[in-house]
């Protein structure tokens, strides 16, 4: 316990180092809050979506760009990937942890700091901003308290998938094809592009046997008040019980691998 | 303390011919090959034993090495160490083993080097006192003082190799296990390198299991080999007799002034105008000089001995690998 505990602060603090990269991250989600922010503007100006209302779509957009890093698919871990082709996982086999352990500390340790190095200057912004774009202050106290819970079960999932998605690497010669579509897809139905609400019906009813939605969608709407406290505790209640699947399935795949892994060269 | 016996394993190994037919045809049928990287070796190695695991590129030496860390499984037969089976109790037989895989790096890349010790630390849950007491003592042998607070990333391979061979014996481990520990290295890092191996031996006891490709780490450091060639054992026994039965060939290279006539039973291997080099084959060489005292003018004479890499070519010769 100790052990994992040590290396989550170790890549907590290596994570930390990364200051140039979230300054050009910041400005990067800025610049993308603004122009989402413009897109809704103009298309909520002709209509009105009974599902979700203007000022819900603001602040689901400032709250997407404030925790990315924290709910993104679409993010590889070159270490990971890069041990498994090249083989300098066989050390990782040498040491007295599981590895999946050992690598999920890795993943949130990552999430964690990044997250850490960019949310306040982006809340901060959208707070200040003048009236159409900024960002609301949450619904109520207990939909902020949901809100916390929900985005870090949300993280915590998220983590899970990513673990499945990097254990797949040890399946294949080359990872990034697969990659590259499946977190295309899965971040399209996870509410990351369009927020759940305005995709179309068919693709929304998708949504829901899927787990992507619990990851940013749920916490970012029930801050909002867009998913009321009964509803959130459900959702909360299935982000348990879809972590536990996820966790199974990423624990017996990493299992399989490490059962028939050969490491190849040197 | 280790016994392996009669372990193999085989790899399937895709089939993949040339041409965009048969890459074609693969998508449908594909077909593979059996590699058999290690075929049925047996042996065993008593605590403190230095070993060198020798054999050319794709022998099994690392295949076999990475079955005694617990990394894979043996196809059939058994290893134990201290009676544990590597695979099967991985987790607690690695707190036990050090491993350095010289093409291949321990360290977190992005970190200074004292915090990857400390980290090896709380993963090996080892008592503060004693880790401070070990890390004296290698950063002391290995005059790592001051590379210790340097990123990884920012070594050189040489230091990046003794901050490895550190790693690995944080932990105090009784099995050091080298796979190609001095690839890359130039001569004095070798050397060191080699010091500090024998050293460790010596006073912490620590049985050591080494792979090379270079003969000299064979000759400083172990005094048994074991020769694999094709996934066989060929050899195992001391390093001084496989020089007697694979080399131990002697030459001799006189040089004269001038030379009337070459006596007779004397293997010539080279002549030029005023020196020969003669294949003592099992003579005696104060024999063989004092023939020519009598006849030439000797200047100066010379013996040559086989060294090991000339002794492992003979024996890969002899199996015709």
């Amino acid at each position: 316990m100790i052990g994992y505990l040590s290396y989550f602060k170790t890549r907590f603090n290596a994570g930390l180092q990364y200051k140039v990269a979230a300054v050009a991250g910041l400005l990067t989600q800025i610049f993308w809050g603004l122009l989402y922010c413009s897109i809704y503007q103009a298309f909520y100006s002709n209509t009105s979506i009974p599902d979700i209302s203007f000022k819900e779509i603001i602040t689901y957009v400032w709250l997407n760009q404030a925790f990315i890093a924290l709910i993104y698919i679409n993010v590889k871990d070159v270490d990971i990937l890069k041990s498994i082709v090249d083989g300098t996982v066989a050390y990782e086999l040498v040491r007295p942890y599981h590895l999946y352990n050992w690598w999920y500390i890795k993943l949130l340790a990552g999430k964690l700091s990044s997250c850490l190095l960019r949310f306040g200057p982006i809340l901060l912004l959208g707070f200040i901003l003048p009236a159409p774009f900024s960002l609301s202050l949450p619904y109520s106290i207990i939909s902020f308290v949901l809100f916390l819970i929900s985005l870090i079960l949300g993280t915590i999932l998220l983590c899970g998938i990513l673990m499945i998605i990097h254990s797949v690497a040890f399946f294949t010669v080359n990872y990034k094809g697969i990659f590259s579509i499946s977190c295309q897809l899965m971040a399209l139905v996870s509410g990351f592009v369009i927020p759940v609400p305005l995709l179309p019906d068919i693709v929304k009813k998708i949504t829901y046997f899927m787990p992507f939605r619990l990851i940013g969608d749920l916490p970012f709407r029930i801050y909002s008040g867009n998913i009321g406290i009964n509803i959130a505790l459900m959702d909360i209640l299935l982000q348990f019980i879809w972590i536990i699947i996820i966790m199974i399935i990423g624990f017996s795949l990493m299992k399989r691998a490490l059962g028939k892994v050969f490491i190849q060269g040197g | 303390m280790i016994e392996v016996k009669h372990v193999s394993k085989t790899f399937k190994v895709l089939k993949r011919k040339e041409g965009l037919k048969e890459t074609l045809k693969a998508f449908i049928k594909r077909e593979y090959k059996h590699v058999h990287a290690v075929d049925d070796i047996s042996f065993t190695i008593k605590k403190g034993e230095i070993v060198g695991y020798i054999g050319p590129n794709g022998a099994g030496k690392s295949t076999t090495i990475k079955m005694l860390t617990g990394i894979l499984n043996p196809d059939s037969g058994t290893i134990r160490v201290n009676g544990i089976d590597p695979f099967k109790e991985r987790r607690k037989y690695v707190k036990n083993i050090g491993v350095v895989f010289g093409q291949k790096s321990q360290l977190w890349w992005d970190i200074p080097v004292i915090e990857s010790f400390n980290l090896l630390r709380d993963i090996y849950k080892i008592d503060n006192n004693r880790y401070k007491k070990t890390l004296e003592e290698l950063v002391s042998l290995l005059k790592l003082e001051d590379i210790i607070n340097t990123p990884v990333r920012q070594l050189s391979l040489g230091q990046r190799m003794k901050c490895e061979l550190a790693a690995s014996l944080i932990h105090e481990p009784s099995i050091l296990f080298l796979d190609e520990p001095t690839i890359g290295l130039d001569a004095i890092s070798k050397l060191a390198l080699r010091k500090f191996i024998k050293e460790i031996n010596k006073t912490k006891k620590v049985t050591i299991i080494l792979t090379t490709h270079d003969m000299s780490d064979i000759d400083a450091l172990s005094n048994r080999v074991i020769v694999i060639g094709k996934g066989k054992k060929l050899y195992d026994g001391s390093l001084s007799k496989l020089k007697k039965d694979f080399g131990g060939n002697k030459k001799l290279e006189i040089i004269y002034n001038k030379l009337e006539e070459i006596p007779k039973d004397i293997k010539i291997i080279k002549k030029t105008k005023n020196s020969l080099l003669i294949d003592l084959d099992g003579k005696n060489s104060s024999d063989v000089i004092s023939k020519f005292v009598n006849i030439c003018e000797v200047k100066d004479v010379n013996i040559y001995e086989d060294n090991i890499d000339d002794i492992i070519l003979e024996l890969y010769k002899e199996y015709n690998l």
